[in-house]
């Protein structure tokens, strides 16, 4: 099964210590379903961080590859159905 | 934590969910102390040391596990590793986890060095160790340069591999050639298990966690020597931007030193022999 970028439904989540980002965006290109994006925004080091979009799998790739020990992976019992993808909360 | 400025598209990542879901992965190892290190932005050391520290607990070894650690920027962990350490000097670590061994023999011995530890200062010490079939493991993080002292050169640094010493690259004629360490161990009659993993892609970490635990389940049945060398990233003695710094590895250094299984079950293969099937498997 393949998810696309913004898919309304999320199988899994992270949890992200944003602080303790290096903002080396190693995790960026590692995310099998792409929604991981660096933030437009600096955290109390000046670095940008990643941010999740809906779509996350719980796979954890992000955080097989984070020198920095940021990311904490969970998946959902069931399939978490976002209001609408991209809409403004 | 309090969340920064987050785009109204983005999900919120600051708390746990409170029901409906469990963990599948937590932040840092369990036989790490604590996340916060000073490397550099997108360095490989942290990463193989995760998977260094998950194998050790994964086979339930975390009480019997000593580390001998040699001197390099990974060094630092020495502060945060929740295992019995000793500090080796440079290049010395195989034979200072041979005494180790041969004192304790019911002990898992793990050793860390760097290519510049290992393959520069104690060349002669984990050839002989692996000769002497000592009873170890050697983990070996290979990024092509002496990072911790500067980012210099080192010997296996690739062609063509820039260094603070080798700004257009390292260059035969005058540098030299890379020395291949798997291959100069793995033939040795005393090496059990000899691997090469990397860490610049989610595939490669997996892959390298289990030839680390194969190497570790031969010292537990022993079997003899075992090694591992996982290639890491550098992007400062690279000069590249940390997120370039997995396609770098990629590019510039895995293709002289080519991942997988140089002895398993008594089976040789050589780096040249990885290279040739690697290249058969691409479209
Ligand atoms: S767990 Fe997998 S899908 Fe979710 S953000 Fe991390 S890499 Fe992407
Ligand atoms: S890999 Fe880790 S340190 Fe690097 S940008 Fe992603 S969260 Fe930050
Ligand atoms: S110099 Fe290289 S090996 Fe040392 S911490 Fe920085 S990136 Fe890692």
């Amino acid at each position: 099964m393949t998810t696309e970028p913004n898919a309304p439904t999320s199988r899994g989540t992270v949890t992200i210590e944003i602080e303790r980002c290096k903002g080396c965006a190693l995790c960026i290109p590692a995310c099998p379903p792409a929604v991981l994006r660096m933030s437009e925004a600096h955290n109390g080091i000046g670095m940008p961080y990643p941010e999740l979009l809906p779509g996350c799998t719980g796979c954890g790739a992000c955080l097989l590859v984070c020198p920095d020990f940021c990311f904490e992976v969970w998946q959902y019992d069931a399939p978490l159905r976002h209001a609408e993808a991209g809409a403004p909360s | 934590m309090s969340e920064r400025s987050r785009p109204s598209d983005a999900l919120p990542t600051d708390v746990r969910p409170v029901e409906g879901a469990r963990r599948v992965g937590r932040m840092r190892p369990a036989l790490l102390l604590h996340e916060d290190h000073d490397l550099c932005p997108g360095c490989g050391e942290p990463v193989a040391i995760r998977v260094l520290l998950e194998a050790i607990e994964e086979l339930g070894a975390a009480q019997r596990a000593i580390g001998v650690i040699g001197i390099g920027c990974y060094t630092a962990f020495t502060s945060t590793m929740d295992i019995d350490l000793v500090q080796a000097l440079h290049g010395r670590a195989p034979s200072v986890a041979t005494g180790v061994k041969r004192m304790q023999p019911e002990n898992l011995v793990v050793t860390l060095q760097g290519d510049g530890d290992m393959v520069n200062e104690g060349l002669q010490e984990v050839i002989h160790t692996a000769a002497r079939g000592e009873n170890v493991t050697c983990v070996l993080l290979n990024n092509g340069v002496f990072g911790e002292t500067g980012g210099h050169m080192t010997s296996t640094t690739v062609i063509g591999q820039r260094t603070k010493n080798t700004l257009e690259g390292r260059e035969a004629a005058t540098h030299g050639h890379p020395i291949l360490i798997g291959d100069l161990l793995a033939p040795l009659g005393g090496t059990a298990y000899a691997a090469r993993g990397t860490v610049h892609d989610a595939h490669g970490v997996v892959q390298t966690k289990a030839m680390i635990k194969r190497a570790l389940t031969a010292q537990q049945q022993g079997l003899g020597f075992s090694f591992v060398e996982i290639l890491t990233m550098c992007p400062t003695g690279w000069f590249v931007p940390t997120a370039d710094g997995p396609g770098y590895l990629d590019d510039v250094l895995r293709p002289v030193h080519a991942t997988g299984e140089l002895k398993r079950d008594g089976r040789i293969l050589t780096t040249r022999e990885l290279l040739d099937a690697a290249r058969k498997q691409q479209p």
